[in-house]
């Protein structure tokens, strides 16, 4: 049988305060009981996304199953900003305004909560550089090479922001980037997209703005349960009904409006009294 | 410190498709089997339950079932006059970890490769002269086994997965409705092709129009329920549109969980070891003979597993990688020509057209990830290349494996990639639009290998693999032609617009383009130019097979997971039925 006093690992870097979600799913994982069909190694407390320090495991007899240990995602909580300070935030916000810029065809990313998502998600393991390899020597690669940063997203979001404002104040007398007209506040987006503009502080123009624009479709257009998407408006914008997961009926259908009203895995507006 | 285990029969190293199937054929021969996995346990109820398997972000985005680069990446280059750098985040390929790996979070596409495929080298300088196969400096060569011999063996694949589809070629009678241009088949599908959306009923028709010869894509996401002959019970697909980088949580897509591990893991004599990574192959004094494999499990314990044989069942980068790392076999030199482990690192060459309609509503959101209807007219040597400048070809697929937003709305040309213009595009076209996909080839080229990084280290010390590659102008003209081809289907759809996106440049790592990485550790007729024999046998070590991929001499232009089943079970019919009797190379050099 499995040992069900392995120790979870801890977060060995993780600043505390926000791990909020993790904290949460690690605390549940924990409750869950030993795997039956385990016959050596730890229970089932699963660091399921390739992170060292899992417990090693051996199977043997059956396929386990243990309770409690559903990997659930780990969705946004809270309110208000855990990573971008008020300056940062005030930049971000007129950034991803501009990206996705709001009329009535649809949600602009600040009315999409996407200001909300980008901050939790820097402030949790995608901050962190999970999923990236960070070590040196790092060298100028090839465009081909993608990114070569040493900097983590957090890292390279707060020099960024940092970057920005300093060529805005520099280029437009004394001025943020919020402050800027919207045809101005477009040059410099242009300008750091195509390279043109140099950014300050260790930062690659163009890098930055790939991330950026990567994780601001990111957070209009992924479950709200994430933080942005509000009220999966940004699905309703273009047609997809969410995370359904049975479409049989509507094969063969073709070339009819499916009537669905987007869903997330939370539900959606309508299904709980109160909300919106 | 190292503690030695207990001897077994055989290691799998990586468990995956291939290390699923060559443990149960194993386990069925009575071998005492155990399976290192360096990532977790996985399983559909746990790990992408429908209640939040649908998650873009998550899976695709965040690569929550791929390999974390973290701890363990790759450098690459275009070529040897570069400096290659670390891979620092996935994009062009993603790879799997964890139990199941890519057979958890591929599409489900099953091909057979063509008759001619196997024969690259002397089908093509037989048709088109020697210049044909040597032209660009192309290392293409033979496989060492052919359609005929690997057919029984396609066939038991389909059996497992319950393949869902229609035979063209059955016992080499043409059969209405199927790829008139495949190998024959001896059997039927196990289950009918997938129902068609409306993007690749429209394809179909343009295609039948221009005189094409479209049919269903072969899918492992199933058509109706199946129970495979291990007893697995897989059920209908219902086109929820999360294949791709996404487990099945509704036991429809064909992987090694649905399809074998209730079998499997049902078996006494089978043991699944899980986050545990395997450093090194040990080898004898002579080094003709591998005594094991040293391992370190996730707790930083180290180990020495003895087996009497060491399957290699990881990913390609892996398997070639463990070869360098060991020294199995002479590593491959591109100055000279000289060397195998290494040599012949291909890719697949992807383009595609995007096609937009002015009133017809497609729901690309209802799609699943091999629901497609094809053409294979001009894929392989399925057409004459005479005076065309290039061998090999690409399918073209009316295709829609879902609607997922963040990663899949197309524009018009020339559509800025943010701002209001870009949001009033995607309102206006996601609903209406698609892409043709066109899934090409790659040859070997002189140039392209895997070697280990000089510089970057991998968390436990060892050197990175080194993945050198780019496109030569023969994957460039065939890419060219063949996306002609795509665009031709595209307008006789009659659309508002369509927009081509060609292979263009060198390989970049950056936007996703297919994780069908192939070669380094391929198979052959003769120690001189390859890696293993017909039965993925080291020619060097004849107690180590290097299963996957790796084995393909060139790729072509089909997704790999069948050729690689079958190439597997066809291993591990000679293994059961000869080697056990008598270890020792299965072919004399």
């Amino acid at each position: 049988m499995a040992g069900s006093d392995e120790r979870v690992p801890a977060d060995r870097d993780a600043p505390p305060g926000l791990e909020a979600p993790d904290l949460g799913r690690r605390r549940f994982l924990i409750g869950g009981a030993a795997a039956a069909a385990s016959i050596s190694g730890a229970a089932a407390v699963g660091l399921h996304d390739g992170e060292l320090g899992a417990p090693p495991q051996t199977f043997r007899g059956a396929v386990p199953w243990t309770e409690g240990t559903a990997d659930v995602p780990p969705g946004a909580s809270g309110t208000g900003y855990l990573f971008f300070t008020p300056g940062e935030a005030a930049s971000i916000e007129a950034i991803v305004g501009r990206l996705i810029p709001n009329d009535e065809v649809g949600p602009g990313a600040v009315e999409a909560g996407v200001p909300f998502f980008l901050d939790r998600q820097l402030a949790g393991r995608f901050g962190r550089g999970d999923h990236y390899f960070l070590g040196g020597p790092w060298p100028k690669g090839t465009p081909e090479q993608g990114y070569q940063s040493r900097f983590s997203p957090a890292q390279l979001y707060r020099a960024a922001i940092t970057a920005v404002e300093e060529y805005v104040g520099a280029n437009f007398h004394g001025a943020s980037f919020s402050k800027l007209v919207a045809a101005d506040a477009d040059t410099v987006l242009r300008g750091i997209e195509s390279g043109a503009i140099k950014l300050t502080g260790g930062v690659d123009s163009k890098s930055f703005f790939a991330m950026l624009l990567q994780n601001t479709k990111e957070g209009y257009f992924s479950d709200p349960i994430y933080g942005g998407n509000r009220n999966m408006a940004a699905w309703k914008m273009i047609g997809f009904p969410g995370a359904h997961y049975d479409y049989k009926e509507w094969v063969s259908r073709h070339g009819e409006r499916v009537p669905f009203e987007p869903v997330g895995f939370k539900g959606r507006p309508g299904w709980t009294e109160g909300t919106t | 410190m190292t503690t030695t285990l207990k001897p077994v029969d055989a290691v799998l190293v990586g468990f995956g498709w291939t290390g699923a199937i060559m443990g149960q054929q194993l386990c069925d021969a009575g071998l005492n089997v155990v399976a290192l996995e360096r990532g977790p346990w996985r399983d559909t109820s746990t790990d992408f339950a429908t209640g939040f398997a649908q998650d873009e972000l998550r899976y695709m985005w965040r690569h929550h079932l791929f390999q974390n680069v973290t701890y363990d990446t790759l450098t690459i280059r275009n070529n040897t006059n570069q400096e290659a750098l670390p891979m620092r985040h996935l994009g062009s390929f993603l790879l799997g970890t964890g139990v199941g790996s890519g057979g958890v979070h591929w599409n489900g596409q099953i091909w057979r490769f063509l008759p001619s495929d196997f024969l690259t080298k002397s089908h093509n300088e037989q048709r088109y002269g020697k210049k044909a196969v040597t032209d660009y400096d192309l290392t293409v060569q033979d496989w060492g086994v052919t359609y005929e011999e690997l057919e029984p063996h396609y066939e038991q694949f389909d059996r497992l997965c319950g393949t869902s589809g229609r035979a063209g070629n059955l016992n080499g009678k043409i059969q209405p409705g199927g790829n008139p241009f495949e190998g024959p088949r001896s059997n039927e599908y196990p289950t009918p092709p997938m129902i068609q959306t409306y993007a690749p009923t429209l394809f179909g028709q343009a295609a039948a129009g221009l005189g094409r010869h479209p049919f269903p894509h072969p899918t492992g996401n199933l058509s109706q329920p199946y129970v495979n002959p291990l007893g697995a019970q897989l059920g209908a697909c219902t086109y929820c549109g999360f294949c791709e980088k996404f487990g099945c949580g509704n036991y429809s897509k064909a992987s090694p969980q649905t399809t074998m591990l209730p079998y499997l893991m049902a078996k006494s004599n089978f043991t699944l070891k899980t986050e545990c990574e395997v450093l090194r192959v040990e080898l004898s004094a002579d080094r003709t003979r591998a005594t094991g494999v040293t391992y370190v499990n996730s707790a930083g314990e180290e180990f020495f597993q003895p087996a009497e044989m060491v399957v290699l069942s990881a990913y390609v980068l892996q398997n070639v990688r463990l070869m360098l790392l060991s020294g199995i076999g002479t590593p491959y030199d591109p100055a000279t020509g000289k060397g195998v482990v290494g040599k012949n690192y291909a890719y697949q060459t992807m383009s595609s057209v995007d096609v937009f309609f002015e009133d017809k509503i497609l729901n690309p959101f209802i799609g699943a990830g091999a629901l497609a209807t094809v053409i294979d007219d001009f894929n392989g040597d399925n057409f004459d290349h005479a005076g065309l400048g290039f061998i090999g070809g690409a399918y073209i697929a009316g295709m829609v494996t879902g609607g997922r937003p963040i990663e899949m709305i197309y524009t018009p040309e020339g559509t800025p990639a943010w701002g209001l213009e870009w949001k009033h595009a995607a309102a206006k076209n996601y609903l209406k639009s698609f892409a043709i996909s066109v899934h090409g080839s790659c040859m070997s080229h002189r140039g392209n290998y895997l070697d280990l990084d000089p510089t970057y280290k991998d968390v436990h010390g060892r050197p990175m693999l080194r993945m050198t590659f780019d496109f030569t102008p023969n994957e460039h003209k065939m890419s060219d032609y063949v996306t002609d081809r795509a665009a031709e289907v595209a307008r006789a759809m009659n659309p508002r617009e369509i927009k081509l996106n060609r292979r263009v440049g060198s390989w970049s790592v950056v936007p996703y383009q297919t994780t069908h990485n192939t070669g380094g550790a391929i198979m052959g007729a003769n120690p001189t130019d390859s890696v293993v024999n017909k039965f993925l046998q080291s020619w060097d070590v004849p107690n180590v097979f290097s299963l996957g991929s790796g084995a393909f001499p060139q790729n072509a232009g089909y997704n790999p997971t069948g050729t690689v089943a079958a190439l597997t079970y066809h291993a591990a019919q000679e293994i059961t039925s000869r080697y056990l009797k008598s270890p020792g190379p299965l072919v004399q050099a």
